[in-house]
């Protein structure tokens, strides 16, 4: 099945730092007409339905609603590319493949919002890219794309980059700006929201990579162009990292709404070795793991959400028959103790907990109440922890349990006897 | 104002307020561990969730704003659930031995782990903890014991803004320390003990706690003993021994306090204090015998009438305290004035602020603090000079800092580089003595740069051309040259001062303890008046007063020329208004200063002194001329808590209780006047100084009418109209800041609102700069300049009993710059002897490069090498303040 390349149209086309290259491809037209009239910006991006893409699907438009409607001597716009999400690999391919269409979708919200600095906080595992963003960002200001008074409109909008340490939290937008701010990458309790109060107090933006590079031809070719692709309520393309037991892995681009089972077989190629689908995990690392029985799932939003998995970033590990389910869960969980940022409670010892409770049916030694203890904890975690990693850390083995029944064992006649 | 449903009851708050604030007006409990008044709100422990309808989580009551129509329920199985699995994860790696824990009885884990009905964690214990930190002098840190709550991470940042602790590690590995695995005792931290304060376990626990349980304990509220700035404290008291401090949310600390505050108490009960009467049987030279109280107050009473019949009332002087209560100093006061009939009555503000006194009451017409502590967290700018704010007044100075952290900006002129200089945007390490070059400095670049506030000039002061005229002379490049710094860092300092739209000036003995402290002082009335910056929220000129009542002794009138609330002597209607109150007739001549006594001793003219808990033997300049004068004093009677140094030397000493032995009230440093309130009865057989007084006074011919010092506040209040409104029961309920003339005045925060204390307008004192009296030359080529440190407090008698202060600056030091220690052979530690043309000591000297070349530091505590033995009792001519803070002097290694 063709994809439909409207993000990935530039990429290995051009010279990713040549801003002339970009611009020779219809780069940089929505800047200019974002410049041409700042104050439409945000109603056409409510318009075009666009949804964030770094997994929580926020509108786009209404986000940027809020900081725009906040008064400020400083606002900011943060690109958050810390990519850190297990099995996601879009955001890579637009920065070093299309940086300018990420710098002009940034510059389109700085103008649309008032702010006049940006940063891009970019993944640590990605130091490849720096050189590559940092000419692009220099080319871009010596062209007058971004910088002082870009394209002579009396705006500026600077962009810097800064690097983050290897922290899977620092994905989370709060913990992000604690960590540009100098600080321990930890989360901070919401509200106050970041569009109204962010990044040093100040109102700010913060946008996936993908989400951003959606921005400028929208703004180019319009709403109503952006909502003829896709679903109703998830216009647009999505990327979608194919990863696992799977013949053809990486990134694709699709219409939202592409079928799950399409990307498994048409463009992933099924399972190597003709072996059979057993499960799959959608959303990442902290993603529900379905049964490949549910594989006819329309992706986007709305639909994951009914069958109880989630879009995410996009990406979608496929497990086949030979791996046991319990070992995929235990890998899970041991990523979660290790990336819990230690703040919260339930997360901070929740997720060690979890991680001893699989054990117990790794080993064979669960008991009935374990289990019960297991579904308690994780559904506590979910319920009451500070952020989204301790939210969703338990979703992987949750939704394990539910779909996958019989491959966590008790022996239920020792149950009680402790 | 968002309306509210709490578990079905509404309720209308302000906006901003969390679901927790309002739980507590309706008298919700909801149960919390991280969270804590006055700190940011973490949201972190998680044992405050409640549900708010339509929301699929669970929310934190103290970090969720109440919004319109939200509907919240505070307890529900689900919730009970959830709470009891945050407590039940945290005890499963908490250290369950309670029996011998410090803070068994009052453990708000072990509390909620009983409501919530758990004994013990379901879950097996997985982390493993170093060692307990046992290395600091008062407090231990324990991390099995830990919660991970932070409140002691968050104080020590947020509000001690002192940052000795830090997380280290990350997720389930995340433990409370101290960065780089250092120690307490390698670290930065300045023992204050505010962590300990608010550690709900026992984690963090005092290492004197062991010995008793929360259940023992009386606690009473009182008001701190050391500095001025009036700490509100719990005194914990087991039978008649004080056992423990913990700070109180006062108006001007807050929960907050210092390191001698929380831990310096042993004094208390120290074995030291003088418990009985004593005397010379045998005359002078003879040794103290302890004697019946009966026996040492018709000695004194029989010896000071004598005197007086002999050679007048004048030839008795009497020190009052600037440590005492309100109450015991008035009583003392009136002793001197009414039942003797002089007004040499003086204290040791005389040492600390009598420039302030005279120079503010000239400027403004009130010699206090123009604003309240608490502003100095709202200023934009805050310019400190002569004041090492952190160290002697550790709390405004954590204020101050507190200040930073919200992005105002600090311009420091100081001598040393002090911490605070190290956070300033602008530090001027200006030369000892040239405060009025750097002030004069400041004010050129202001009228020269048009930065003043012409209308507030035009409308509120007078003088203004005639200070212009001096001005002109002080350009910044000829301040410069005289203050030694950088002509375009005084500019900066101007300009971000004037610029401010809030912006408070701070000073303490560093302007005032000069022979031109009144022109120092007066200059800083001068720039804030010039730059629109007085009576106003934020603003104001802020001398900080040394001592916990030096504000008080002066308010209440034991200075040689004034009665209570700064009514003259020599003005025929106040004297008019005492006669009448006290139903004697009043000397109409101001009396002497100490710093005249001590002279008129030598002269013969004083042939009596009475001393209240005072020590000129090591508080005074030229202390060998002291003791030459006391040994020579014909009657000396020393009444204190300890055989101080000059105690040693009295005919008579009297035990006096301290202030947990005694009710009464202070005045702190912003006019607030709090309760002092009797903890445990007065050791051994000593009486409350208010008592001793009183009965002294009855001997010698005079009757009170007073049987507390409830009565004594009362007569005082009804003669002094800035008093007005004080009573021990309002106190109670409420501390206003005078003037507050009458019981319903609410107090004054600022001064000087619309209208000077003066009148209409202030007015503008020019001061040339005339240099210090002593300069260096080749004989004595440094500069000594002296000063205090955190850990000791004024002569040591209370600090001094402290075992761990002791241990951590018991003697002491001189400072000196590495180029001159290189140049005289000097290593850090060394012996060295140090002379002046007064005198020699020797101490230890202390190489750092926080005094400049040419600068030598010495704190002034110590009776071993004391540094006023070689201060200069130079004084200012109006205010009779010694120049302790320039001398002359040379070194030489030991």
């Amino acid at each position: 099945m063709e994809e439909t390349r409207i993000l990935l149209k530039n990429i290995g086309k051009i010279n990713p730092v040549s801003s002339a290259d970009y611009v020779a491809a219809g780069g940089y037209k929505g800047l200019k007409k974002a410049i041409s009239n700042p104050e439409a910006i945000v109603d056409i991006m409510k318009d075009s339905g666009l949804r964030g893409r770094g997994g929580a699907g926020f509108p786009v438009g209404l986000k940027w609603s809020f900081t725009k409607g906040t008064p400020s001597d400083q606002k900011y716009i943060i690109c958050n590319a810390d990519e850190g999400e297990p099995g996601t690999n879009k955001d890579r391919i637009l920065m070093s493949g299309d940086p300018h269409s990420l710098f002009e979708g940034m510059a389109i919200a700085g103008v649309a919002v008032g702010a006049t600095k940006g940063f891009i906080y970019l993944r640590a595992e990605y130091p490849y890219l720096l050189p590559i963003l940092n000419d692009a960002i220099k080319d871009a200001e010596a062209a007058g794309f971004i910088g002082k008074n870009i394209l002579g409109s009396n705006l500026d909008f600077e962009i810097e980059i800064r690097s983050g340490a290897g922290a899977y939290i620092c994905g989370d937008e709060t913990a992000l700006m604690e960590s540009i701010e100098g600080k321990r990458g930890e989360p901070r309790y919401k509200p106050p929201f970041p569009g109204v109060s962010g990044l040093w107090g100040k109102p700010t933006i913060i946008n996936n990579v993908e989400t951003l590079c959606n921005v400028p031809q929208i703004i180019d070719k319009g709403a109503e162009w952006f909502r003829s692709i896709g679903t109703e309520s998830c216009p647009g393309t999505k990327l979608f990292t194919l990863s696992g037991n799977i013949n053809n892995p990486g990134v694709y681009e699709f219409p939202m709404g592409v079928n799950m089972r399409t990307l498994f077989k048409e463009v992933g190629g099924g399972c190597p070795g003709g072996k059979k689908l057993f499960a799959v995990q959608t959303g990442g690392a902290s993603g529900a793991i379905i049964n490949a029985e549910m594989l006819d799932m329309p992706m986007d939003i709305e639909c994951c959400a009914k069958a109880g998995a989630v879009l995410g970033a996009g990406d979608l590990m496929f497990i086949d028959e030979s791996i046991n389910i319990i070992d995929v869960v235990e890998n899970l969980i041991e990523f979660f103790v290790e990336e819990s940022c230690g703040k919260c409670t339930p997360c901070r010892e929740g997720n060690t907990r979890l991680l001893e409770f699989v054990h117990k049916f790794k080993d064979g030694t669960a008991r009935e109440d374990d289990l019960e203890r297991l579904i308690e904890i994780g559904s506590f975690m979910q319920v009451s922890s500070l952020c989204g990693l301790g939210q969703a850390s338990p979703v992987p083995v949750l939704s394990a349990i539910k779909n996958f029944p019989d491959k966590f064992i008790v022996k239920s006649d020792e149950r009680g006897q402790n | 104002m968002p309306k509210v449903y709490i578990d079905g009851t509404s309720i209308e708050v302000e906006n901003g307020t969390t679901i927790l604030e309002a739980c507590e007006k309706i008298g919700v409990e909801i149960p919390t561990l991280c969270y804590l008044k006055h700190l940011n709100p973490a949201g972190s422990c998680r044992l405050c969730l409640v549900e708010v309808k339509g929301s699929r989580l669970l929310q934190t009551a103290c970090t969720t704003p109440c919004a319109e129509g939200m509907e919240v329920t505070t307890m529900n199985q689900n919730i009970y659930n959830a709470r009891k699995l945050v407590l039940e994860l945290l005890l499963a790696n908490h250290d369950d031995g309670c029996f011998s824990c410090p803070n068994n009885g009052k453990c708000d884990f072990a509390r909620y782990c009983m409501d919530y009905d758990i004994e013990k964690s379901p879950f097996p214990r997985n982390k493993e903890f170093p060692p307990v930190d046992e290395s600091g002098e008062f407090f231990t840190y324990d991390a099995s014991k830990c919660i991970l709550c932070r409140r002691c991470v968050r104080t020590c940042a947020e509000l001690q803004c002192n940052n000795t602790y830090t997380l280290k590690g990350r997720g389930h590995e995340t433990m409370v320390g101290l960065p780089f695995n250092q120690l307490f005792k390698t670290s930065n931290c300045v023992s204050c003990g505010n962590c300990v304060s608010v550690c709900p376990t026992g984690a963090l626990s005092t290492k004197s706690g062991k010995k008793y349980r929360d259940w023992e304990i009386k606690k009473t509220q009182t008001t701190c003993p050391y500095c001025g700035v009036g700490c509100q404290i719990e005194l914990h008291t087991k039978g008649n021994k004080v056992v423990g401090v913990e700070p109180l949310d006062g108006p001007a600390n807050n929960n907050l306090l210092c390191v001698k505050g929380k831990f310096a108490y042993e004094f208390i009960n120290h074995k030291d204090r003088l418990t009985k009467p004593m005397m010379r049987k045998g005359g002078k030279g003879s040794p103290l015998e302890e004697v019946s109280w009966d026996e040492a107050m018709s000695h004194i009473a029989e010896k000071m009438l004598a005197i007086k019949a002999e050679s007048g009332p004048d030839s008795l002087a009497g020190f009052a305290s600037a440590r005492v209560t309100n109450e015991a100093n008035y009583i003392f006061m009136k002793m001197m004035r009414a039942a003797v009939g002089t007004n040499n009555v003086d204290h040791c503000a005389r040492l600390c602020h009598a420039s302030t006194v005279a120079g503010l009451a000239t400027t403004l017409g009130s010699g206090a603090m123009t604003n309240s502590i608490s502003e100095v967290v709202d200023s934009d700018v805050i310019l400190v000079s002569g004041s090492n704010t952190t160290e002697t007044h550790p709390v405004i100075g954590a204020k101050m800092r507190q200040a930073l952290l919200r992005g105002a900006k600090l311009i420091v002129a100081e001598p040393r580089e002090i911490d605070l200089a190290k956070q300033a945007e602008i530090f001027l390490q200006i030369r000892p003595g040239t405060n009025v070059a750097f002030f004069n400095g400041m004010m050129n670049v202001v009228i020269e740069e048009d930065l003043l506030d012409k209308e507030y000039v035009e409308n509120r002061t007078e003088g203004f051309e005639e200070l212009k005229t001096l001005i002109s002379e002080y350009t910044p490049e000829k301040v410069a040259e005289i203050c030694n710094i950088n002509a375009e860092d005084l500019r900066k300092a101007a300009r971000l001062y004037a610029k401010a739209e809030k912006a408070s000036i701070f000073y303490s003995m560093g302007v005032t303890q000069h022979s031109t402290g009144t022109a120092g002082v007066m200059c800083t009335s001068n720039l804030a008046l010039l730059c629109g910056k007085i009576g106003k929220y934020g603003c104001g000129v802020n001398p900080l007063r040394g001592q916990n009542n030096v504000q008080g002794a002066c308010d209440v009138g034991c200075l040689p020329g004034d009665y209570t609330a700064y009514q003259k002597v020599v003005n025929p209607d106040a004297r008019a208004k005492f006669e009448k109150a006290w139903g004697v007739s009043l000397p109409d001549k101001p009396g002497l200063t100490i710093t005249e006594t001590i002279g008129a001793i030598e002269s013969g003219d004083i042939r009596c002194l009475y001393v209240m808990g005072e020590n000129p033997m090591l508080s005074d300049p030229d202390i060998n001329h002291v003791e030459h004068a006391l040994k020579k004093c014909e009657f000396l009677v020393v009444q204190d808590i300890f055989l101080t140094e000059t105690a040693e030397l009295a005919d008579v000493v009297l035990p006096a209780g301290s202030y947990a032995e005694t009710d009464g009230t202070f005045t702190n440093t912003e006019r607030r006047v709090q309760l002092v309130c009797k903890a445990i009865e007065p050791v051994g057989d000593s009486r409350e100084d208010w008592d001793i007084i009183n009965e002294l006074m009855d001997r010698l011919g005079y009757k009170n009418n007073f049987s507390s010092s409830s009565d004594i506040l009362d007569e005082l209040a009804g003669t002094s109209p800035s008093y007005g409104g004080y009573s021990f029961e309002r106190l109670k309920k409420e501390q206003p800041q005078w003037p507050c003339p009458n019981k319903d005045h609410p107090g004054t925060p600022v001064l000087h609102i619309g209208k000077f204390s003066r009148g209409e307008r202030a007015i503008f004192k020019p001061s040339p700069y005339i240099p210090a009296a002593e300069l260096p030359d080749e004989e004595y080529p440094f500069v000594l300049t002296t000063g205090r440190v955190l850990y000791q407090y004024h002569t040591r008698t209370m600090t001094g009993k402290s075992e761990g202060l002791t241990n951590i600056m018991g003697t002491s030091f001189i400072e000196i710059n590495p180029t001159d220690a290189g140049k005289l052979g000097i290593a850090n530690s060394d012996k060295v002897k140090v002379a002046s043309r007064r005198g020699e000591v020797t101490v230890e000297a202390h190489v750092t490069d926080k005094v400049a070349e040419g600068i030598l530091f010495m704190p002034f505590h110590y009776k071993d090498g004391p540094a006023n033995k070689l201060t200069n009792n130079v004084i200012d001519p109006i205010a009779k303040i010694p120049e302790y803070k320039v001398c002359a002097a040379r070194l030489e290694k030991f």
